[in-house]
């Protein structure tokens, strides 16, 4: 890795770890969130928002904006975070989250809170709607590019396949979707629950560009988002660690909505002080 | 006060709403070029050859995969255009039900879900294939209108305002022919119900294929002596309360007619209003259940969905 790579990720492993306090406090208010969740896809995130996607925060409908599409809305702590990051709203609005009549509902709303494209929350519904957009820009001839997160557990409800299906079938060059592959489902590890492996081998059958990678390695996330395309939707089976950051939370399925106690959340905040 | 066609044999002339609605998507594509269609493989069925022939790049048909095509339409419109989804009602609103809650509705995405092929449309196919829980399952979600356009000018005059609301909408697309009801000079007004014909003793709202056979029972009802006003309404939702509570008012009665479950539907909408507003003596007529086979007209007339079922209930409410 040259210099400018390494600082690149070095720059963003700060940002995450910082986005990662965020989504700490910002859970601590409610008491209520996906803390789990929020934690494996953070690094994606923060690489996405902090160096790879082209997008005005002051202007959020900017028509030559990337779009993003959070499938796995209940990580909403970690989008709001990344987004009051990148200056889409003050970062003083997350301790509003999920009070009542804030605009930072448990799962993200598009008509409240800038950034958010897509009302996500009932699984599967996140794909389908990166497809349409990621074919409105082949019809339009615009050259954004389309991001979606996808849980891993998600990946079980039917719907994605459909899309996946006819993501390959057009060769939706500019739509790229990260499977936060965390192997864990809110009441099971996913291959206890209804397997998903060989995953990879799975997005090839239907015509995507497959790649798996480390999920909390943004140099190799970097590589991934900015590999040259091969005319096919790309796919990125990014291996993560639920809880990822804090060793008490890490990879148990416990924590999918736990929320940590006060004395939890001062150790969490301690082992992230870096 | 209506200028229906007559054809040679003396009988009103009949059309498919799905040609209408063809017409004017091909018309309205030429004039504007953020309108694409979305289809299930339904190109056919819906009339879409045309349309799919001038405009190949914006016909998007994404198989048979109707949760998929909904979630498309919400992207496209993400993406700056007016996606018309074009599919059998009943897979349209059945299969697709929490898309079109969660990507359209609130999203509050300007998309405009066409139920083709309506009501009782596929008759003998049975009831998997029939739509009448369409208006009670749209009618649950916030923020969608309803339209049920009644004959052919209805269904141009709503696709070309749906292409304009920059809001969800689901609209029936007709298969079963109509005669035309509503005057040429006739203001296309949604959210208002068309007064095709005033009257003091008895109201008969009909909406859709039932428009034609509301107004014919008014004929026979006025040899017998009863004044019976029509309101087209042609809008589920938002429903015209004014002209409901007008109606509750005025005359002795209401009597509610469409091709659709009597479960959440058109009568269901006026019941709620006159019940909080002004009661009123009501019947409401439609689909009580599954349907038996039989074709679109024999199940119309076996469910008493026609002149002689909505005078019958009107003289119900008179007695």
């Amino acid at each position: 890795m040259n210099s400018l790579a390494n600082d690149r990720a070095a720059r963003l492993a700060e940002i995450a770890r910082e986005t990662r306090i965020s989504i700490v406090h910002t859970i601590d208010a409610p008491r209520m969130g996906h803390i789990g969740g929020d934690f494996s896809v953070t690094d994606i995130l923060v690489t996405l928002f902090f160096d790879v996607m082209r997008y005005r925060a002051e202007e959020p409908g900017w028509a030559g904006r990337d779009r993003f599409i959070l499938s796995k809305g209940h990580c909403s702590a970690a989008l709001y975070s990344v987004l009051a990051r990148a200056g889409y709203f003050s970062p003083d609005l997350l301790a509003s989250f999920m009070a009542p009549l804030s605009p930072l509902n448990g799962h993200p709303n598009r008509r409240k809170v800038a950034g958010v494209e897509a009302n996500t929350g009932p699984l599967g519904h996140g794909l389908p709607i990166a497809v349409g957009a990621a074919v409105a820009a082949t019809i339009s001839k615009s050259d954004y590019r389309t991001y979606v997160v996808l849980g891993d557990g998600e990946l079980q409800e039917g719907s994605n396949w459909e899309a996946a299906m006819f993501a390959g079938h057009r060769r939706l060059e500019g739509l790229t979707a990260v499977v936060d592959r965390n192997r864990l489902q809110q009441g099971a590890r996913t291959e206890d629950t209804n397997g998903l492996d060989p995953l990879d081998e799975k997005w090839r059958a239907f015509g995507w560009e497959a790649i798996v990678l480390d999920g909390h390695d943004h140099a190799a996330l970097l590589d991934a988002f900015e590999a040259p395309r091969i005319g096919k939707p790309r796919v990125l089976i990014a291996n993560t660690r639920k809880g990822k950051g804090v060793s008490f939370i890490e990879d148990r399925v416990e924590w999918h909505h736990k929320v940590p106690s006060r004395e939890q959340v001062a150790l969490a905040l301690e082992e992230l002080a870096g | 006060m209506n200028q229906i066609s007559v054809s040679h044999a003396g009988a009103p002339e009949t059309f498919d709403c799905r040609v209408a609605f063809a017409e004017t998507m091909i018309a309205l594509a030429r004039e504007n070029p953020r309108i694409v269609a979305v289809c299930n493989d339904s190109v056919g069925s819906s009339n879409m050859g045309g349309f799919q022939k001038e405009f190949p790049d914006r016909l998007i048909n994404v198989g048979i995969a109707e949760q998929n095509m909904v979630g498309v339409a919400a992207g496209l419109a993400n993406g700056g255009f007016v996606p018309f989804v074009c599919c059998a009602g009943p897979f349209l609103t059945g299969r697709a039900l929490e898309q079109i809650k969660a990507d359209i509705a609130y999203n509050h995405y300007g998309v405009v879900l066409c139920g083709q092929s309506p009501g009782l449309s596929y008759g003998e196919l049975g009831p998997t294939h029939h739509s009448i829980e369409d208006f009670a399952w749209m009618r649950a979600l916030t923020d969608i209108t309803i339209l049920n356009p009644a004959d052919p000018k209805q269904t141009r005059d709503a696709v070309r305002w749906a292409a304009q609301a920059d809001r969800p909408i689901y609209m029936r697309v007709g298969r079963f022919k109509v005669p035309a009801v509503t005057p040429e000079d006739a203001a296309f007004e949604p959210g208002r119900a068309l007064l095709l014909r005033d009257g003091s003793d008895v109201t008969l709202i009909a909406t859709g294929v039932l428009v034609s056979r509301a107004l014919a029972a008014a004929e026979r009802l006025a040899a017998r002596g009863v004044s019976a006003r029509v309101l087209n309404m042609m809008t589920i939702a938002p429903l015209d309360q004014a002209a409901v509570l007008a109606a509750a008012r005025e005359t002795r009665g209401i009597v509610t007619a469409e091709e659709a479950i009597v479960t959440g539907g058109l009568g269901a909408a006026v019941a709620e209003t006159v019940v909080q507003h002004h009661p009123a003596r009501m019947r409401i007529l439609g689909v009580p259940h599954f349907a038996p086979t039989g074709s679109a007209a024999f199940l119309l007339d076996h469910f008493g969905l026609n002149a002689d079922g909505l005078e019958k209930a009107a003289l119900e409410l008179m007695a």
